[in-house]
């Protein structure tokens, strides 16, 4: 293992710690390893928070910020945080309007976002809602599965909800605004190579230099199934393909995202992206808006994903708001 | 009602040994998880369980109830994932069944482990043959308590159900995984031993350790 790391049970404090330095505006709990913004929650506002394992870098602390969320609360590599720190960074982000927990769909992270939400409202009275985001096609979604898992509309999820409860929304609407986003969006990802987490010290999989994984989740698990080597065009086909089959995104304008897992150079995820747009215009799915890059990672993780959301003039119009945090910001 | 009664130096020893084999296996279990998880189920538990010996270790409780509130809320607070909610559950249920007391006899022993399996189950909402931990700590509560009624001593029982924990882990090598990470694997999951099924077999070897004699 070749990482930039000192002791590998210490990556996720250390990396904190370079958080705190790179942005100042940002105020880390180094104890409960949350992120917050600099300020207090305005009065009226809702409070969003999100976390998950690490590894997903700049998801969630990089999304912390003006028009994104109140805080994130990270746990150990690709394992979810526990319940007392979302409870922490419920208390301390609400004004009084409530708390939407942003919940990706795995087994622990469910389970303890549910936990915090209980003691949150037992202990605190805080009125706390829960979105579980479930949008990738890998996954079948049956009684014989956890469920579809939550990827890249999380991201897509967490700026556009972000500018709504910057409007001054309240938290129903909100929350109903967040399900509404999530059951508009879909994904695929695939892996060119395992990654390797610190503490295991080598890749989680073993990949041969002629195959590759499709229907990767984000956590080094190794995908649905195992398939030659191809090139772009056609992994952008495979990835594209079980996207448009789950659901019509014709019609209407989409929001698109092209997203990096931490392994591979930009130079590859826009000529990937060029892929993509080729097909979307072929099969009539207007693009509005795209985004390009590492957004939600699996630590070294070679490959992409592709995020696909049905928007209209509301979620574009939230799309646009400004946004400042360390991961995405436009319009400051 | 069997023999014999579990003192509070003996449910402190089933926790020292719990601990003692999940580091010991820290490296096993994780390559387990590697297969069909996400490479962390050692390195967790190892984390959480060192953190309740410290606990324990540091002010340890003088009632049954105490002792189970502490372990629980360790786990829940510093595991994770899925491991801490379900192990941490698990334990608080025993605690508040096993209640104020500082001995369990066989009974009360198999009441407690059956309220923190049930924990398990409403926290986890799994099933058996899901391929989770519930494959190895159903049939384990299930033998335990045969044992108890039919009369053996809690060393007797507690082996008995260390025996049909092994048997439920060895069981979940053909299983298709439904629940947890696993689940996205869909028919990959089969042919390999479910990791949580593991450590919770190690949970009952333990408990048999520290009954024995």
């Amino acid at each position: 293992m070749k990482k930039l790391i000192n002791d590998p049970s210490n990556v996720l404090a250390e990396s904190l710690v370079g958080v705190a330095a790179a942005h100042p505006e940002l105020t880390v709990d180094h104890f409960n390893r949350i992120i917050y913004r600099g300020e207090k929650t305005r009065a009226g506002k809702v409070g969003l928070i999100s976390g998950g394992g690490s590894g997903h870098e700049p998801l969630h602390g990089g999304f912390v910020g003006l028009g994104m969320l109140d805080a994130a609360c990270a746990g150990e590599v690709f394992t979810s945080p526990t319940p007392d720190q979302m409870q922490e960074a419920t208390k301390v982000v609400d004004s009084g309007a409530g708390v939407l927990h942003i919940v990706k769909n795995y087994t622990g992270d469910v389970m303890n976002f549910e936990m915090a939400a209980e003691l949150a409202e037992a202990e605190s009275g805080i009125k706390v809602e829960s979105v579980v985001t479930n949008d990738d096609v890998a996954v079948e979604d049956s009684t014989w599965t956890a469920g579809r898992r939550g990827v890249g509309v999380t991201v897509l999820l967490e700026k556009i909800v972000g500018a709504a409860a910057e409007e001054g929304r309240d938290l129903t609407s909100v929350a109903d605004l967040a399900r509404r986003v999530n059951a508009a969006g879909r994904s695929m990802g695939m892996a060119l190579t395992s990654c390797t987490v610190p503490s295991a010290g080598k890749p989680t999989f073993d990949l041969p230099d002629d195959m590759m994984e499709m229907g990767v989740g984000i956590h080094g698990e190794p995908g649905r199934h195992r398939v030659p080597l191809a090139g772009a065009a056609e992994i952008a086909r495979q990835l594209v393909e079980p996207i448009l089959a789950d659901l019509d995104f014709t019609g209407g304008p989409n929001i698109v995202m092209l997203n990096g897992m931490g392994g591979s150079p930009l130079i590859e995820l826009y000529l990937m992206y060029g892929e993509v747009k080729k097909l979307l215009d072929a099969a009539g799915v207007e693009v509005a808006r795209n985004l390009v890059g590492n957004y939600i990672t699996s630590l070294d993780m070679a490959g992409c994903s592709v995020t696909l959301l049905k928007a209209d003039d509301e979620i574009l119009t939230l799309w646009d708001a400004p946004v400042n945090t360390a991961g995405l910001r436009w319009g400051v | 009602m069997g023999d014999g009664t579990v003192s509070l130096p003996q449910l402190l020893d089933w926790l020292s040994r719990f601990s003692a084999l999940v580091t010991e296996n820290r490296t096993y279990l994780t390559e387990l998880d590697s297969a069909i998880g996400d490479a962390d189920h050692g390195v967790n538990m190892v984390r959480g369980m060192t953190a309740v010996m410290e606990k324990v270790g540091a002010a340890p409780p003088e009632a049954v109830d105490a002792l189970f509130k502490m372990v629980g809320m360790t786990m829940v607070s510093t595991v994770g994932g899925a491991s801490g909610p379900l192990y941490g559950t698990f334990f608080l249920r025993f605690g508040t069944t096993a209640g104020a007391v500082t001995e369990l006899d066989g009974a009360t022993l198999a009441a407690a482990l059956r309220a923190g399996f049930e924990g398990v189950i409403a926290r986890g909402k799994a099933e058996l043959n899901d391929k989770t931990m519930v494959d190895a700590m159903s049939p384990a509560v299930d033998a335990l308590d045969a044992a108890v009624a039919g009369g053996a001593s809690v060393s007797d029982a507690a082996a008995a159900a260390f025996s049909a924990a092994e048997a439920g882990r060895e069981a979940t090598i053909p299983l298709v995984a439904r629940k947890g990470r696993a689940s996205y694997l869909g028919e990959r999951s089969a042919g390999h031993l479910d990791p949580g099924a593991t450590s919770t077999a190690m949970l009952f070897e333990s408990l048999a350790g520290a009954l024995a004699g």
